[in-house]
């Protein structure tokens, strides 16, 4: 077998993709074979690296060196100075926002610095759609582990002793999960991978299902055996259509591997996971409007319990797990509970995975301890704020968090600190915000999304939402009253108690934290009718707003 | 599959082909091989292949090879550099394909500096 002297990683994740990573990895390919170079290079197309914010990114094994912002059309230049020359090319390095420095190895990058890799531990170093490069990588060795030497119980007892906590914004402890489906006789038991990534800018499920699948089925059969189920469902948004066509290779060829399929590793255990595309409504990422949508029923909550672990999906105990969840299980099963519960806050263990976005300059996926400063993602990793302009306020959480200003950016962040300042860790999204946004304008934003992707069930949440919505709008067309914002709190908290599910008891909090730490803001705007960000059109027309700006 | 033997079996093959992955950390042993156009012209793919073959064939795992441009001394090449981490490099002149995997054997395999094929009054001899 020949030894490749140098292998070229390209991203070809969502965000490369979409600005033709494919065409730059058919380039470089042509060039490397037409030049009879494929014994030497190897090109590889693999998932996100995170960094987005500089796609489409090649990072070049083994001199680490690590390009960025690459077009189809640096192919040639690429191929001529690196790969013959082994010249690096200077154009294309990154370049720190903040002191102009070029820099030519990823470990030297801030934005990698102080990341720690769990969840996303293949994405942009494995091949994908190539099995082999997963079980090159301890792939499968845990599921392996469990099935010739642990009972189901000795699992879960791994898993609860963990700490592991539901990535998917709940933050529900995962073992306990796991024990109670165990514990519900039944022949036949469901285990759910929820990858009905619906938060508005979050993208971490996505990446980690394009970069390394694999990490998810093998985890999914690892669930399946502890709890007594023989078959799994992914339930995927149908707009992840990349995911969906990296889930499908890997799932064929770990079956061909004999890693999916009737008596894994000749025990007596048997498990196949099966793919449900979901069609975008929000809702469905909660667990049991996920299973109504399974069974093709309206995607619409149930009251709880009956608990999905007890009466889940065709009436059978389920077992319900996020993406970035399952990401998890193969590393604490292979390194223990106790490697696992090393890094992370005295309730949160481990890392999560948020995927920055807004005025930040390095926007991207990253992955950092439970207890992390906010200020650390935000300067260190994220690099600062874009155009030198001034840091208001971070929204965590999507449509179910909050608004974190300024003077909080230095609580670690966690589960429940999250909560304690009124936002959420929610899926993990992360939205900075300069004072060029308007707090009342970011509530109303988020309100019509929560308006519209409620499913109507419940009263408070079909009209609740509905009023709060129009309350924001009345604020930003100049016409509220300070009465209205006594009112967005009385409504905002009756939603928040009355709702079904965790749509309705969550989507006041954008409004709720707003109001805490930016009450001056809407006091503006109802009081004196200016919004101070200017974003607000108070009522005034185009032509108005010009005449204004322009005296 | 039929046992964790017949995975680690897979997983060892596999690991061949992407253990380059892994290196370029700062621990490890890096061969430069120099590709200017004088290199070129004096058979430094042939000895770049050499290198790469004998680090294949000894399953060596902490060192890898890359390829720089012109290092100056164009009277005797092919070049290649060793740097060890922590350790002043050694500057090997004229390495034919030959000598090359010479180098991979004495200096690499058994840490020993190749004195013969080092180039003279260059500033790594000492």
């Amino acid at each position: 077998m020949k030894r490749h002297r140098l292998h070229m990683l390209v991203c070809g994740g969502t965000g490369c993709h979409s600005q033709d990573s494919e065409k730059l990895i058919k380039a470089l390919d042509i060039l490397v074979k037409k030049n009879g170079y494929e014994d030497e290079v190897k090109i590889v197309n693999t998932g996100c690296f995170g960094f987005c914010e500089k796609g489409p990114i090649i990072k070049v094994h083994p001199d680490n060196i690590f390009y960025v912002d690459v077009k189809p059309s640096h192919a040639k230049k690429i191929f001529e100075e690196h790969i013959v020359k082994g010249r690096k090319v200077e154009e294309l390095l990154y370049e720190e926002p903040n002191f102009h420095q070029k820099v030519e190895h990823q470990r030297d990058m801030s934005f990698y610095k102080k990341q720690h890799r769990i969840a996303l531990r293949n994405c942009g170093l494995i091949d994908p759609e190539n099995i082999e490069e997963y079980i090159a990588l301890d792939g499968y060795l845990a599921l392996g582990k469990v099935l010739s030497k642990m009972t189901p119980m000795e699992v879960i007892e791994i898993v609860k002793k963990s700490e592991l906590r539901g990535r998917g914004g709940g933050g529900f402890p995962t073992g306990y999960k796991w024990e109670l489906t165990y514990k519900n006789n039944n022949d036949v038991k469901y285990i759910i991978c929820n990858a009905d990534e619906g938060d508005p800018g979050a993208f971490m499920d996505r990446s980690i299902l394009e970069g390394d699948p694999h990490s998810v089925l093998e985890a999914m059969s690892i669930a399946g055996y502890a709890i007594g189920a023989q078959k799994g469902f992914i339930y995927i948004r149908a707009e992840y259509p990349l995911a969906i066509h990296r889930l499908n290779v890997a799932i064929n060829q770990a079956r061909e591997y004999g890693l999916l399929g009737s008596n894994l590793f000749d025990s007596n255990f048997s498990f196949d996971i099966e793919l449900k595309y979901g069609a975008g409504a929000f809702v469905c990422g909660e667990e049991t409007a996920l299973i109504n949508s399974i069974e093709g029923g309206r995607g619409e909550p149930n009251a709880k319990p009956p608990f999905p672990a007890e009466s889940g999906l065709w009436n059978r105990p389920t077992c319900v797990n996020n993406v970035e969840t399952f990401a998890n299980i193969p590393s604490i099963i292979l390194r223990g509970a106790d490697w696992f519960k090393e890094v992370g806050t005295e309730k949160s263990k481990g890392t999560k995975v948020f995927a920055l976005a807004g005025k930040v300059n390095n926007v991207g996926l990253v992955e950092v301890p439970m207890g992390t400063k906010l200020r650390d993602i935000v300067y260190e990793i994220g690099g600062g704020i874009k155009d030198g302009h001034k840091l208001k306020a971070i929204q965590t959480g999507g449509p179910s968090g909050g608004c974190i200003p300024e003077f909080l950016l230095d609580i670690p962040i966690d589960y429940d600190s999250l909560t304690s300042i009124g936002s959420m860790m929610g899926s993990g999204g992360m939205i900075v915000l300069d004072e060029n946004d308007c707090m009342v304008n970011i509530s109303k934003f988020y309100l019509e999304f929560t308006e519209e992707e409620s499913c109507g069930k419940c009263t408070p949440c079909r009209i609740g939402n509905k009023r709060l919505h129009e309350i924001l709008i009345k604020i930003s067309d100049g016409n509220g009253t300070e009465e209205d914002l006594e009112r967005l709190v009385t409504l905002g908290q009756m939603v928040k108690e009355n709702s079904l599910c965790g749509l309705g008891q969550s989507s006041p909090n954008p409004i709720l934290s707003t109001l805490k730490y930016f009450h001056d803001e809407y006091v503006q705007h109802v009081k004196e009718k200016i919004c101070p960000a200017g974003v607000c059109k108070m009522g005034k027309s185009e032509k108005e707003l010009k005449v204004r700006i322009e005296n | 599959m039929k046992s964790l033997e017949e995975l680690k079996e897979i997983r060892e093959k596999a690991q061949k082909k992407i253990d380059l992955r892994k290196l370029g950390d700062k621990d490890d042993i890096k061969i430069m091989v120099g590709m200017g156009t004088c290199g070129i012209a004096a058979g430094a793919r042939g000895t770049m292949e050499s290198l790469l073959e004998e680090i294949n064939k000894n399953s060596i795992e902490n060192a890898y090879v890359v390829q720089v441009g012109c290092m100056g001394q164009c009277h005797c090449e092919p070049l290649v550099q060793v740097n060890y981490p922590n350790k002043e490099p050694v500057l090997y002149g004229n390495v034919t394909s030959e000598k090359a995997s010479e180098i991979i054997k004495q200096h690499i395999l058994e840490g020993k500096v190749v004195e013969a094929l080092v180039i003279e009054g260059s500033v790594h001899k000492n």
